[in-house]
C-alpha cells in the first residue's frame, strides 16, 4: 500500500517534470476545428469548448497540482512546528497564549476561514498560501506541542539540560527529530488537503484564474457541457483522486510503520 | 451536583472563545481593501449619508473602539447591510440558515447506517478484509474532490438516470428531500471514512473490557453484550467528534451548495464574495463558527449528562 503511493506520487511527479514531453498538445491551443470532441484517437481525453486537448491540459495540470500542494504546506508545517514546540517545551504563559490562539481558530470551518481570507485578500494562488500560513499552522502546532509535553520530561532531555545545553540546542537537536514522526503522517493528509482546497478555490474562480490547467478550473469549465461532454470535468478531477489517493497512501503507510494512532 | 458546575464551567469557557471567533471576523473586515462605507453607499452617496453610517459603525474611532461597537453591534444582531441585496445581512442569514441547517442534519442523517454498519462489521472481523475496506474508504474519502463528485453524481443520477432534481431547494418538505439528496450524498462520502475510524476503534476498545468477560462468565451472549454494553459505551468518544464533524460539513456545504445550486448559506457565502459584499461574507463566516460553537457545547453538555463523569 505505501509502496502504491509512492509509486503514484512519483509517477506525477515524472508527468510534472516531463509535461512537455508527456502533452500531445498545445494545452493552451484553441482549436476551432476540433470543439467538444469525444475522446478518441487525436485526443485521448476529448477537447474542450474551445477545441482545447483535455489530456495535455491534465498533463501541465499537474504541475500546478504539485506546485500548489507542495509549496502550500511549508509555511503551516514551519510556523505550526515552531509554534508547537515551544509552547510545549516552555509550557507557562507562552503555551497559554499559543493553545487559546488555537481555541479560536477551531470553531472555524477550515475551508470557510481560507475562504474568507483569500476573500479578503484577493482571488490567486499567492493569497492561498498567506491564509494557509495564518490558519493550517494550527494543526501542527497541536500534535508538535502534544509531543513536546512529553518529551520535555524525558530522560535525555533532563540530562541534556544537566549538561548543560542550551534550550535552543536541545529544541532543535533532541525535541524536534522525536516530535516529527505524527508531523510527517499529517504532513501527508494536509499536501492532499492543500492541493483538493486549491482546486476548489480554482473550481469557485478565486484560485488560479482561467484559463490556466488548473484541474479545478478544468472541472468548472467542464460543468456547463456535463450532460453532452462529460470527459472536459471527469479526467481532471481523475487526475486530482489519483495524486490524493497517492499522499494518502503515504500517510497510511507511515502510520502503520510508525504506529501512530489517528 | 458536580454535573451542574461542569456545565457552568463549559459556559463560562466558550466566553473566551466567542470574543476570540468575533476578533476573527473583525479583523477580516479591518483588513479588507478600500473603505466599507464606500462599498456599502456607492459612490453618489452623499457626505452627509457616509458621515452618518461612519458614525454609526464608529469607523472614525480607534480601531479598539470600533471593535467595542462591532461587538456591541453583534450582540444586538446587527451584521452590518449587503451592498448588492440592500437589506440587513441578518435578514439574508435567516433566510439562507434554515436550508443548510437541513442540509447538514440530512447529510448526518444519511451517514449514521452505513457508519454504524461498517463499523460493527469491521471491529466483529478485526485484521480481515474489512479492515482494508475501511483504509481504502479512508483513503478514497480524503482524496475525492467532494465538487467533481457532486457533479458526476448530478449528471448521472440527475440527468441520465433523471431520479433526482440537479439543483435548488423546492417547495414542500418532501421537496427538500429529493432535492438535497444529491448534495447530501456527495458530502456524506466524505465524512463517512472519518466516523467510521472513530466508532470502530471506540468499539474495539470497549470489546476488550474486564466487563465483557463478566457477562460472558454470567452466561450472556455475545451478541447481548455487544448490544447492551459494548455500544453504547462506543457512542460518546464518537459523540465527541461530531462538532469537527458538523464543522467538516459546513466547510463542505459551501462546495456543494454551489454545485447544486441550493440557496444555503454557503452559496450566499461565495455569490457574497464574488460580488466583493463584504458584510455578507464576514457575517457568514461567524455564523458559520458560531454553529461550531453551538455544536460543541451542545455535545460537551450531552456528554456530561449521559456520562457523570466527564469532567474538565
Amino acid at each position: 500500500m505505501f509502496v502504491t503511493g509512492v509509486v503514484l506520487v512519483l509517477i506525477w511527479g515524472l508527468i510534472a517534470a516531463a509535461a512537455p514531453l508527456m502533452a500531445t498538445h498545445d494545452p493552451y491551443a484553441i482549436d476551432f476545428g476540433a470543439i467538444l470532441k469525444a475522446p478518441g484517437e487525436a485526443h485521448w481525453f476529448g477537447t474542450d469548448n474551445v477545441g482545447r486537448d483535455t489530456y495535455s491540459r491534465v498533463v501541465y495540470g499537474a504541475r500546478l497540482a504539485l506546485y500548489i500542494g507542495l509549496l502550500g504546506v511549508i509555511a503551516p508545517l514551519v510556523i505550526g512546528m515552531t509554534i508547537g514546540l515551544v509552547a510545549g517545551y516552555f509550557g507557562g504563559w507562552v503555551d497559554t497564549v499559543a493553545m487559546r490562539a488555537v481555541d479560536i481558530t477551531v470553531p472555524f470551518p477550515f475551508f470557510v476561514l481560507v475562504l474568507s481570507i483569500v476573500a479578503v485578500l484577493g482571488p490567486g494562488i499567492e493569497n492561498y498560501f498567506i491564509a494557509l500560513a495564518l490558519v493550517g499552522w494550527v494543526g501542527y502546532a497541536r500534535l508538535a506541542r502534544a509531543e513536546a509535553l512529553v518529551l520535555r520530561q524525558s530522560e535525555f532531555v533532563l540530562a541534556a539540560r544537566t549538561m548543560g545545553f542550551s534550550h535552543g540546542y536541545i529544541l532543535l537537536r533532541h525535541v524536534l527529530p522525536n516530535a516529527l514522526s505524527p508531523v510527517v503522517v499529517y504532513l501527508m493528509t494536509d499536501v492532499t488537503l492543500v492541493i483538493l482546497f486549491g482546486a476548489a478555490l480554482g473550481f469557485l474562480g478565486m484560485g488560479v484564474p482561467p484559463p490556466a490547467a488548473e484541474w479545478g478550473v478544468m472541472i468548472a469549465e467542464g460543468q456547463t457541457y456535463i450532460s453532452s461532454a462529460w470527459w472536459i470535468s471527469f479526467f481532471p478531477g481523475l487526475a486530482m483522486v489519483l495524486i490524493g489517493v497517492g499522499f494518502a497512501l503515504i500517510g497510511d503507510g507511515l502510520a502503520r510503520m510508525l504506529r501512530i494512532e489517528r | 451536583m458536580n454535573t451542574l458546575r461542569y456545565i457552568a464551567f463549559r459556559l463560562m469557557q466558550a466566553i473566551p472563545v466567542l470574543l476570540g471567533v468575533s476578533i476573527i471576523t473583525f479583523t477580516l473586515m479591518a483588513a479588507t481593501p478600500g473603505d466599507p462605507v464606500r462599498l456599502l453607499v456607492g459612490d453618489r452617496a452623499s457626505a452627509e449619508t457616509i458621515a452618518l453610517i461612519r458614525d454609526r459603525y464608529g469607523l472614525d474611532e480607534p480601531i479598539l473602539m470600533q471593535y467595542f461597537t462591532y461587538l456591541k453591534n453583534l450582540v444586538v444582531g446587527d451584521l452590518g447591510a449587503s451592498l448588492r441585496y440592500r437589506v440587513p445581512v441578518s435578514q439574508l442569514i435567516t433566510q439562507h440558515y434554515p436550508v443548510t441547517l437541513f442540509l447538514v442534519i440530512y447529510t448526518i442523517v444519511l451517514t449514521l447506517p452505513p457508519v454504524i454498519a461498517l463499523a460493527v462489521w469491521s471491529a466483529k472481523r478485526q485484521n480481515g478484509p474489512a479492515d482494508q475496506v475501511i483504509r481504502m474508504l479512508g483513503v478514497l474519502g480524503l482524496a475525492v474532490p467532494v465538487f467533481w463528485l457532486a457533479l458526476l453524481f448530478a449528471r448521472f443520477f440527475g440527468v441520465t438516470l433523471g431520479w433526482f432534481p440537479v439543483s435548488g431547494f423546492g417547495e414542500t418538505i418532501l421537496d427538500h428531500f429529493r432535492h438535497l439528496f444529491l448534495p447530501a450524498l456527495s458530502t456524506a462520502i466524505w465524512v463517512v471514512p472519518i466516523l467510521v475510524r472513530t466508532l470502530r476503534a471506540a468499539l474495539l476498545e470497549e470489546m476488550n473490557r474486564d466487563y465483557v468477560v463478566t457477562g460472558q462468565s454470567k452466561g450472556l451472549g455475545d451478541r447481548q453484550i455487544f448490544r447492551t454494553h459494548v455500544f453504547p459505551n462506543s457512542v460518546l468518544p464518537t459523540l465527541n467528534l461530531f462538532a469537527v464533524i458538523v464543522a467538516y460539513l459546513l466547510g463542505g456545504s459551501v462546495i456543494v451548495e454551489t454545485v447544486y445550486a441550493v440557496p444555503g448559506m454557503g452559496k450566499l457565502m461565495v455569490d457574497s464574495i464574488l460580488a466583493r459584499d463584504y458584510f455578507v461574507v464576514q457575517g457568514a463566516t461567524l455564523v458559520f463558527a458560531l454553529t461550531t460553537i453551538l455544536v460543541m457545547l451542545a455535545v460537551d453538555l450531552l456528554s456530561a449528562l449521559i456520562d457523570p463523569r466527564v469532567t474538565p
